[in-house]
């Protein structure tokens, strides 16, 4: 079984699955929607296989698989997986069928054919998997840069108010990033000897300056995919402009595009670079942590507060990247799993409201938690595993970040922990606006507001709850496939951990 | 000189050209003596089939490496390599000329010459039967495209310049509807065209006063006497540097670079579609088939003289063309910026000097032939009563009307824009990468920080298409005749084929990226 090509089989299901749903006449969304649903899980199914064939301990990278593709530019469909991407993957085929299942109707209200809606999902699962699966820096540019196609038309075809003006604005933030690091890609290719194969190239030594160049190609793509300060402003658009699910697929894995891009190519590849852009990197990572949750605290519009949270959580994950320390890096990686199951369900979440109520104003609401006591009651969960409650798995890699953070930079960790209190007063003056307090009178005339989660959104909710509470009490499991991947990045860039009390040997050879 | 040789021809390796050649003037013929019905049918089979003969033949001719008729042809890998690349391209463009489904008569009028908005206009305009001279014209125009990629020496090259120029000044002047754009356009492609041609000639004089005087060899304008001189020659320098400048001129302005682009918008604009692809396609190949030669050839020896300067004209054409196209309302003249910013991209692998920068760019000449040739196809199929509908503000909701051609049309603009699966992707980098590898890493900035800005307006005629609702002025897609189609077709396959796997024909370039000196 540890033979069978898991990745590339992975990546291309989706595909065939959204060719499939593609094909089927737009008179038959019902069908659609069953074959996009049943091929999810069919992903999922496989991913699951493939997560308990990979050895933790084992190597660093798993399931390998290459392919030639274009000769002449040493070009490969290389496929492995570290750890990181491991989890990530895991993420994806866990959030597309509940993503799947969440958009059961949002398709319908945009006069917009249902069965494209349901291939576009799956197209973009195909590409994001892609782009955690590749080892071939060419292949990963590829996948990155398709990967805004499916989300674009999402967006700009079925998303709600000022979706085109999101949508374009998505995309060329996004474009621009990408082009920046084609740059830094056809510059990496050069002076690594005209390949593209991420073993060789981390063997590769390049002269200071054009390291730094070439660091700095690859953390814009990322910091604007990512997004962090200053390069956010696209994401509350996209996020407020996008249909629930798909917003839940934009921040919840595709933005993680962005931090695991500085895991797995910035740092190693760059390690000189990284350091010395490190506090740079920490000082956008901690004004994005309190700005963004300013912002989050004064947003009257579900989507785009949910949207700003992200981009404070983000901030989060960047320090505790650029921390340098092995729990500040698993600290961050588990957030970013975490974060994905937390976020997505917020946004799904926020999305049934939204659906029930017809708008997405905080101030359109009131008291709805009378009239939908068990929604109510999902988006306080969502919402205090958003702020990291301790029980919930956010709790845990938030803490991770800090502790990882302070043993080495004590005023970053202290700024961040503000970040903390803010999250608190977003997320409960949300839950309170919105839920509690006096009915607005005016929720009792829509006919949605009296409808609670029906069956179908219960068996959205219910995994994703239950994976929260899990990982925040037990996430050993998790923590151990992403460890030693983080252990291999640290030590790429050739940073140990500081020791607690007694000397290690490194520094003892000091 | 006691006596005059005549020069020994390798007729087989010049038959493409003789063939084409032939073909134009047989055209002509049958343009006196066959009766005006069949004319058509007789007159574009005629002319594929001379096409497809030249094909073979430089197919046949694959393994030459020579230099013929004296030393004014020289048929090697690049040579061989564009020819063929005009002729693939040069027949879909006659696909798209030969159309007669989608308009009565075809896109072109009979006479250019009527006084526009008269009454003899009008009639011409309201379907009389269309010329058939546009047959023997394209032909001209790709003879003398064969000739001048191929051509050795500075004189062939000027001939060949406007053996194609003078048929294309006309064609731009057969459009059958807007008649006074039309007539403009062919006014001032003609007027600037020869100001440039003139410059060109001008050029010649001075490199081949620059030439006198090395010794052992008499002056001439053949590339490798001009090779020769510019390393030996006691003459002053700067006879050999006003002559490069005066004939980079003539060639930038057949390549529409900036600044010597200013005709492009309007002669894009005015002339009938199928010839607008067809210049956008083969006049590109054409050019910058015979930059490659004059600089990697003749001049070889003086790049770090001219590297600098037609450095600057590649950043100015890729900007110029990315930032007027952010604000042109007409999807012609939106493309024709596009085109001249691909020249721009083009000129930076141009100005990589080595096998890779070469291979390169003639892999970026076909990837882009392909795809512009598509979308010019699909602008002839979007029209109205009054003919194509080229303002954008009328495609807005054209992806409801009609799906399928608005998503092939979105498909070339992501290729235009460099997403990745498409030859617009493969290409950049063919140029990029070698242009980074010889150390030109300023043109690769250039060409990304363009290439945002450029990806905006194609973004733009995407929103329009799929995110506006369909308004009153929405021009339905005509159903386009088996021709349009085939062409259609060829172009989109081949965006999507160079763009998943390159290698081919990456491989058969690098295969032919070697000049005969």
């Amino acid at each position: 079984m540890s033979n069978f090509p898991f990745l590339s089989v992975l990546t291309v299901a989706p595909l065939v699955g959204a060719l499939v749903v593609a094909l089927l006449p737009r008179h038959r969304p019902e069908l659609a929607k069953q074959v996009a649903f049943v091929w999810s899980l069919l992903v999922l199914v496989l991913s699951v296989l493939m997560w308990i064939t990979f050895k933790v301990g084992g190597d660093r990278f798993q399931f390998r698989e290459s392919y030639p593709w274009i000769p002449n530019w040493g070009v490969h469909f290389t496929f492995a997986a570290d750890g990181i991407a491991l989890v990530m993957l895991m993420l994806i085929a866990v959030l597309v069928p509940l993503v799947i299942l969440a958009s059961w109707h949002d398709a319908e209200s945009s006069k917009r054919s249902v069965p494209v809606y349901f291939a576009l999902l799956l197209v973009l699962e195909c590409t994001m998997i892609g782009v955690f699966a590749a080892a071939d820096v060419f292949l990963f540019y590829v996948f990155f840069e398709v990967m805004l196609v499916p989300m674009y038309f999402l967006i700009g075809s079925y998303g709600g108010h000022q979706r085109q003006y999101a949508a374009v604005k998505f995309f060329l933030y996004s474009l621009v990033g990408g082009l920046f690091m084609l740059a830094a890609v056809i510059g990496l290719w050069v002076v690594g000897g005209k390949t593209f194969d991420w073993q060789a190239l981390s063997q590769v030594d390049i002269s200071t300056g054009t390291e730094r160049w070439l660091f700095l190609g690859f953390f814009l793509a990322f910091a604007i995919k990512a997004p962090f300060f200053p390069f956010h402003t696209w994401l509350p658009d996209a996020g407020g402009a996008a249909p629930a699910g798909a917003a839940a697929l934009l921040v919840g894995v595709l933005d993680k595009v962005g931090t695991f891009g500085i895991l797995r190519y910035c740092l190693p590849l760059f390690p000189d670079a990284a350091k010395w852009f490190a506090p740079w990197a920490l000082a956008l990572g901690l004004i994005g942590i309190i700005y963004a949750a300013l912002l989050a605290v004064g947003q009257n519009d579900l989507k785009r507060l949910v949207s700003y949270t992200s981009i404070a959580h983000f901030g989060f994950i960047g320090v505790g990247i650029f921390a340098f320390t092995t729990q500040a890096g698993t600290g961050a990686v588990l957030y970013m799993v975490n974060h994905g199951l937390a976020t997505g369900l917020l946004f799904l979440v926020v999305g049934m409201l939204i659906a029930r109520r017809g708008s997405a104003l905080i101030t359109d609401f009131g008291g709805a938690g009378k009239l939908l006591p068990v929604l109510a009651g999902v988006l306080f969960f969502a919402g205090l595993a958003s702020l990291a409650l301790p029980g919930t798995a956010p709790f845990v890699s938030e803490f991770l970040v800090l502790i990882g953070s302070f043993t080495v930079n004590k005023p970053v960790a202290v700024i961040a922990t503000v970040g903390i209190i803010l999250a608190a007063a977003y997320v409960l003056w949300m839950v309170q606006r919105t839920t509690q307090g006096t009915l607005n009178p005016a929720l009792t005339e829509v006919d949605g507001m009296r409808r609670d989660l029906n069956l179908r959104e219960k068996v959205v909710v219910a995994p994703l709850i239950a994976l929260i509470v899990l990982l925040g009490f037990y996430p050993k499991p998790v923590t151990d496939v992403i460890n030693p991947a983080v252990q291999a990045t640290m030590d790429d860039i050739g940073r140990t951990d500081p020791a607690p009390s007694v000397g290690t040997v490194q520094e003892a050879a000091k | 000189m006691s006596e005059l040789k005549l020069p020994s021809i390798d007729y087989a390796a010049v038959a493409p050209i003789l063939i084409m050649l032939g073909a134009a003037l047989v055209g002509v013929l049958v343009e006196a003596f066959v009766p005006r019905r069949s004319r058509h049918l007789a007159q574009l089979t005629l002319a594929l089939l001379a096409v497809l003969a030249a094909l073979t033949m430089v197919v046949l001719n694959a393994d030459d490496r020579l230099i013929t008729a004296g030393t004014a042809i020289a048929v090697d890998g690049p040579t061989l390599f564009l020819q063929g690349a005009i002729l693939v391209l040069a027949a879909m463009a006659l696909l798209l000329i030969g159309e007669r489904a989608l308009e009565r008569g075809g896109a072109f009028v009979a006479q250019a010459a009527v006084t526009a908005e008269s009454a003899d206009d009008r009639r011409q305009a309201e379907g009389a039967s269309g010329a058939t001279e546009v047959y023997p014209l394209t032909t001209f125009a790709i003879g003398g495209m064969l000739i001048f990629v191929a051509a050795n020496d500075l004189l062939t090259m000027f001939i060949a310049l406007e053996v194609f120029s003078l048929p294309l000044y006309l064609l731009c002047a057969l459009a059958r509807r807007r008649r006074l754009l039309s007539q403009e356009a062919a006014l001032k492609y003609f007027m600037l065209g020869a100001y440039a041609s003139a410059f060109f000639l001008f050029g010649v004089a001075l490199i081949y006063g620059f030439t006198a005087g090395v010794p052992g060899r008499s002056s001439g304008v053949d590339f490798a006497t001009i090779n020769a001189a510019v390393t030996e020659s006691p003459a002053s320098r700067v006879l050999l540097f006003a002559g490069m400048a005066l004939l980079a001129i003539g060639l930038l302005f057949k390549a529409a670079a900036a600044p010597f682009h200013v005709w492009t918008p309007d002669v894009y604009q005015g002339a009938p579609t199928p010839v607008t692809g067809f210049m956008a396609a083969c006049t590109k190949v054409a050019a910058f088939g015979a930059l490659l030669r004059v600089f990697h050839v003749a001049f070889a020896s003086a790049n770090w003289d001219f590297t600098p300067v037609l450095g600057v004209v590649a950043v100015l054409t890729m900007l110029v063309g990315a930032v007027l196209a952010v604000t042109q309302t007409d999807i012609k003249r939106l493309l024709a910026y596009s085109s001249i910013a691909n020249a721009g991209y083009l000129l930076v692998g141009v100005l990589a000097p080595s096998k890779d920068g070469l291979s390169g760019t003639m892999f970026y000449l076909v990837a882009y032939g392909f795809s512009v040739l598509a979308a010019f196809a699909v602008v002839t199929l979007v029209r109205d009563g009054d003919g194509e509908a080229t303002h954008l503000s009328r495609w807005a909701g054209l992806g409801r009307r009609s799906p399928f051609y608005a998503a092939l049309f979105t498909f070339i603009l992501l290729a235009f824009a460099g997403i990745p699966l498409t030859s617009g992707f493969t290409s950049k980098f063919a140029v990029f990468g070698p242009a980074l590898a010889e150390g030109r890493a300023w043109l690769v900035v250039a060409g990304v920080l363009t290439s945002m800005v450029l990806a905006f307006p194609y973004l733009r005629v995407v929103v329009m298409m799929w995110l506006s609702e369909p308004g009153e002025s929405t021009p339905t897609v005509a159903v386009p005749g088996a021709l349009t189609s085939a062409a259609l077709m060829i172009g989109v396959v081949a965006t999507l084929v160079l763009g998943i796997a390159p290698a081919p024909l990456l491989d058969l370039a690098t295969g032919a990226a070697e000049f005969v000196r």
